[in-house]
């Protein structure tokens, strides 16, 4: 980027009156957009973000990568006698716990933007109020599937054999991704409360680590003490793992598609809700 | 004047964040069609009457409408009008100009084509048709105030704000800006422009509020504000140091006002009272300058300088701009 250019655009510029009289003339103002177009342009938003901060995607292609290889190998031997028998059992929990760990971005790109001055020129425009946010989440929803895309390429080159074929995979995948929508709104909403990005990552690590280690992810849960296998067993990434393995194995598990759905629906009423609450007071 | 006839009527709002009350009480009625003023130095509650205005505070008390209609209750209909410019709504620097004006487009419910051809025509009439690829980020200073200006009339609306639009520009871009504020009013636009710079407020606004702790302690046109802190002052160099007690002495016979020495041994200023006399600040000035040469005082230059906010807030409230405002300035 040259500077040079800059200073002459910048310098030779004179204001036209007939050229501005031209673009200030009131024409006749379209309709509103509806819900659906509002929330789709703003995913549009995310998707020209990661076209020019590709960056970001780092944490949904290598942080997944290093997470299969590191468990896979750490655990493997040890709790399954080899690393091929323990990535059937680990790779649909490593791929819940990655996405998972992900969906605190969305947080951390709605508090960005509030510091950058760039939401309140969407909160003052006349849209359908959650658009922005839903915005934000349709684009973590691409992010989320290419996470789940990553590690199910590696887990397949290591060995991964899915019982449940491609339809048991991409059925789970779907789960996942679901869930993970309705998972963001917990930081949409930690978003618009906290006062910098870094309080965002770091309220974010208390609530994901507990979350994500403390359930089916690494191993069975009976072998863990009986008041832990209660946390274990409400824990919604428990049962989020338990759906996906289900699919991916090729043996649905009814029950846990279920909470999953109650999980989904409650997280969306309650932190959408709280969300839309903060984001109309800001 | 009617009541049709204002763009934004405020009576009492109030707004407070923790102990400080930004808003203490605000009282504003602006005109349609015309540039409003509202001068004040930082932390005088002029971007949280921005945000409440533009929907994106609620008041804690008190009422504020805009064409009409409340900021609260009617919420929604009040953005449909309104559009709005400064330190805390901006465009996303991620983002190309273009992607920007499109982005914005396309939530004004302009159709992909439509949305593609106002951005081409707004970044042609701002100047930034060669930055339209370029991301926001890398734009200087006066071109980023330029497309957040554009951002905001991609509609024309029919109430513009605009928050310290110049702040930090250099001469040639706050020229820039000032044109294009005027040529926006011209076209029907009615703009609250906030500014911590008496000159701006004269040059651009057709009447001005000064605020000051979340309250407005003067309105008026720029004429009749100035009057009644006076007309500013006329700095004196002259060419013989030992000449300067002299000055003193008919400089303040002359202009009725207290005079003061400068640091550089030659140099002096006088205030220049408004409202004693009917005469206008240059013509006191000329006089007193008259006066200088009669009796044989060479003076080498002068200026006449407006008076600066700090000097209209000593005036009108007996004290300096805030102290702690100045440390948001530094912060900012």
């Amino acid at each position: 980027m040259s500077t040079a250019t800059q200073e002459t655009t910048a310098s030779s510029y004179v204001p036209s009156a007939e050229i501005l009289g031209t673009v200030l003339a009131r024409g006749d103002r379209p309709a509103r957009p509806g819900a659906l177009s509002a929330s789709l342009t703003f995913g549009w938003r995310a998707m020209l973000k990661i076209k020019h901060v590709p960056e970001q995607l780092f944490d949904v292609t290598i942080f997944p990568v290093m997470m299969v290889l590191m468990f896979t190998y750490l655990f493997g031997g040890a709790l399954a006698g080899s690393t091929k028998e323990y990535l059937q059992f680990l790779l649909p929990g490593i791929m819940v716990m990655s996405v998972v760990m992900t969906t605190m971005y969305t947080g951390v790109s709605v508090n960005i933007d509030i510091e950058k001055g760039v939401f309140d020129r969407f909160r003052s425009l006349p849209i359908w109020r959650p658009s922005p946010m839903v915005g934000y989440l349709l684009g973590d929803m691409f992010r989320y599937t290419m996470a789940s895309i990553v590690i199910l390429t590696l887990g397949l080159i290591l060995g991964f054999r899915p019982d449940g074929g491609p339809v048991g995979v991409v059925a789970g995948i779907a789960v996942l991704v679901a869930f993970s929508f309705a998972f963001s709104w917990v930081w949409t909403m930690v978003g618009l409360l906290m006062r910098g990005e870094k309080a965002v990552m770091s309220v974010s690590m208390f609530v994901l680590f507990p979350l994500t280690f403390l359930s089916n992810v690494f191993v069975d849960p009976e072998t863990m003490p009986g008041w832990l296998q209660v946390f274990v067993d409400v824990n919604p990434v428990t049962q989020v793992v338990d759906a996906v393995r289900g699919l991916m194995g090729g043996h649905t598990n009814g029950a846990a598609l279920m909470w999953v759905l109650i999980w989904g629906a409650v997280l969306i009423a309650v932190f959408g809700t709280v969300t839309m609450r903060l984001y109309n007071r800001k | 004047m009617s009541k049709q006839d204002l763009a934004i009527e405020t009576e009492g709002l109030v707004k407070t964040f923790g102990k400080t009350r930004a808003l203490d009480g605000l009282d504003l009625q602006v005109p349609t069609g015309t540039v409003y003023g509202v001068l004040g130095p930082n932390g005088a509650g002029k971007t949280t009457a921005v945000r409440v205005l533009a929907t994106l505070l609620r008041p804690d008390d008190g009422q504020a409408r805009v064409f009409g209609l409340d900021v609260r209750k009617e919420a929604d209909a009040v953005r449909g009008k309104v559009s709005l410019t400064g330190q805390y709504a901006s465009v996303d620097e991620d983002l190309t100009g273009t992607e920007n004006l499109m982005l914005l487009g396309r939530l004004l419910g302009h159709r992909k084509p439509a949305a593609r051809e106002r951005a081409g025509q707004l970044l042609e009439a701002f100047g930034l048709a060669d930055a339209a690829d370029k991301q926001v980020k890398n734009y200087s200073g006066g071109m980023r105030r330029r497309i957040d200006i554009a951002a905001s009339i991609l509609n024309t609306p029919d109430l513009l704000f605009l928050d310290e639009p110049t702040t930090g520009l250099d001469p040639r871009s706050r020229n820039q800006v000032w044109e294009i504020v005027r040529l926006v009013v011209a076209h029907g636009t009615t703009v609250l422009l906030t500014t911590q710079y008496l000159d701006e407020a004269d040059q651009l606004a057709a009447r001005i509020a000064v605020v000051d702790h979340g309250k407005v302690i003067a309105e008026g046109t720029p004429g009749e504000l100035k009057a009644s802190i006076g007309a500013g002052a006329v700095h004196v160099r002259l060419r013989d140091a030992a000449q300067r007690p002299q000055a003193e002495e008919v400089l303040a016979r002359e202009l009725g006002a207290s005079v003061q020495l400068e640091a550089d041994p030659v140099a002096l200023t006088a205030r220049i009272s408004g409202d004693e006399t009917k005469l206008g600040a240059a013509e006191q000035a000329s006089r007193a300058l008259s006066e200088l040469s009669r009796a044989g005082i060479t003076v080498d230059d002068f200026s006449l300088g407006q008076p600066s906010l700090d000097e209209v807030f000593l005036t009108l409230t007996g004290h300096p701009a805030d102290d702690d405002a100045k440390e948001d300035e530094v912060a900012a």
